[in-house]
């Protein structure tokens, strides 16, 4: 069985904003929501400035009893999701529940957790951490929330492959639907990396940048770390349509590689060989693609092997593509990145507005494709890619359609 | 003969690197030792610990040798004792 995937919901809460109507404005006007660190005493830090999703008020969508189960990145997560959810105007009920899929991407988890709880541990020398520590910090945590919440009883599971595991897990979600193994499914993934431990931890690594994050751009200093959550609602188009839903998309293609090559430098090799093996899911030739949502994480090797490997994989035709990163705008959300910049791209094909390359000064010969710098672009594009490429060499990449004619 | 700093160098080198005594000079290279971003990085840290100094992160890309390495610290330790 193989049946096209439509998009029917979107959820989004990042440093742009606390919805997706916030974040597309931010998006279509090149807004980047970059800004001091506070969520982490920034006198213990070397770096200044994060993407921290300022508009997120846990109050507003949790009960105190409930914070206290949930890590901030299931916190967010719910939060995108629930968005998503009521956008695509589903209930679970008639036997749906049991055939939808949930499928979360995280990289982190529960680490604010984790670092909460070795404080506790080593410098106040607690003689017993908080019992909720564990289901707090679990991976699945997010994805077993939603669940239990819509009553969503299907296969659910998560993916944790780094940066690349959201698009890992809207992939696999994907085919889900696409190969009738679910009738519908949420897909996504959530991400709250301001803690201490793990900053320190991404200082140490020397890819962050002191001041924003300009990928493609000759002044590139590195990326900047970013929060928040993405979700999708897809089911299959003919099912989409019978019901009266509002189409805002659909998920044409995904391909995966892995580089076998470094645990931190990229190969475009790698790289190349998943954009091709999403084209060819896809069923498209390079010609039709005429954007691209970049990995661009404005690190100083990740952009040039991001630019080689795009050329390897296009060919001539990627002189007539627009690619930008997004991340110029939300951070690097590692683990939700793939979430944030799906809704980014299907927002981008259905309003026919490019988001830009925020923060960019001026162009490196390394990285010569066309990056929109600075300003959005009005375009009607058909088909576009969003590529992720993790650390450890996993590579993830989805291609998404402008919503059908009916 | 090299200078006591080239030597705490050397032994850093050789100690994160796990290299055999001997292997590392005054005149290597990070090509020649086979030293990638990710050893560099881990070295700068052993460094910056040996030397009870801060690495700036851009000054990295310039870091290819023995001598880079000596003549970089050389210049933090003079900045630090004169702040």
């Amino acid at each position: 069985m193989s049946r096209r995937v439509a998009v029917t919901g979107l959820g989004m809460v990042c440093a742009l904003g606390g919805n997706v109507d916030e974040a597309r404005k931010a998006l279509f006007s090149g807004r980047p929501g970059i800004g001091p660190v506070t969520l982490v005493n920034p006198d213990l830090l070397k770096i200044r400035n994060g993407a921290e999703a300022r508009a997120f008020n846990p109050d507003a969508h949790f009960e105190a009893k409930e914070q206290q189960l949930l890590d901030r990145f299931a916190q967010l997560a719910l939060a995108a999701a629930a968005e998503a959810i009521a956008d695509a105007g589903l209930t679970f009920t008639g036997g749906l529940g049991a055939r939808t899929a949930i499928v979360t991407g995280t990289s982190a988890a529960g680490q604010t957790t984790v670092d909460d709880a070795s404080v506790e541990l080593y410098r106040h020398n607690a003689p017993r951490l908080n019992p909720l520590t564990i289901p707090r910090t679990m991976s699945n945590a997010a994805a077993s929330h939603i669940s239990m919440k819509y009553g969503i009883a299907g296969p659910a599971w998560t993916v944790s492959t780094a940066c690349s595991s959201s698009n890992h897990a809207i992939g696999q979600a994907f085919w889900m639907v696409r190969h009738g193994l679910a009738d519908c499914a949420i897909a996504g993934g959530s991400e709250a990396p301001f803690n201490l431990g793990f900053l320190k931890s991404w200082e140490a690594m020397r890819v962050l940048s002191p001041d924003t994050c300009r990928p493609f751009s000759k002044e590139r200093k590195g990326l900047i770390l970013g929060e928040g959550a993405g979700f999708l609602v897809i089911e299959p188009l003919e099912a989409a349509r019978a019901r009266g839903a509002s189409i805002l998309g659909e998920i044409a293609g995904f391909g995966m590689s892995a580089d076998a090559h470094h645990i931190t430098m990229p190969s475009p090799e790698g790289a190349a060989a998943a954009m091709r093996a999403a084209l060819e899911n896809a069923g498209l030739p390079p010609e039709a693609i005429g954007y691209i949502n970049a990995h661009g994480t404005g690190t100083s090797a990740n952009d040039p092997t991001e630019t080689q490997a795009i050329r390897a994989a296009f060919g001539p035709a990627a002189d007539r593509l627009a690619v930008s990163s997004t991340k110029s705008m939300h951070g690097h959300a590692l683990g939700a990145a793939g979430a944030l910049e799906a809704v980014a791209t299907i927002l981008a094909l259905r309003d026919g507005i490019l988001p830009p390359t925020a923060n960019f000064l001026s162009p490196d010969p390394e990285c010569d494709l066309d990056v929109i710098p600075n300003q959005p672009r009005a375009a009607r594009v058909e088909a576009a890619l969003s590529n992720s490429f993790a650390f450890g060499g996993l590579n993830a990449v989805l291609v998404f359609k402008a919503p059908a004619a009916p | 003969m090299p200078t006591q700093l080239t030597e705490r160098v050397i032994k850093i080198l050789t100690e994160t690197q796990h290299l055999d005594p001997g292997r590392v000079t005054a005149e290597s290279t990070f090509e020649e030792l086979g030293i990638d971003s990710l050893d560099g990085i881990n070295i700068v840290f052993a460094l910056e610990n040996e030397f009870g100094i801060d690495i700036p992160d851009d000054s990295l890309p310039e870091l290819r040798s023995v001598q880079d390495i000596a003549a970089g610290i050389e210049k933090l330790l003079a900045g630090k004792g004169e702040g």
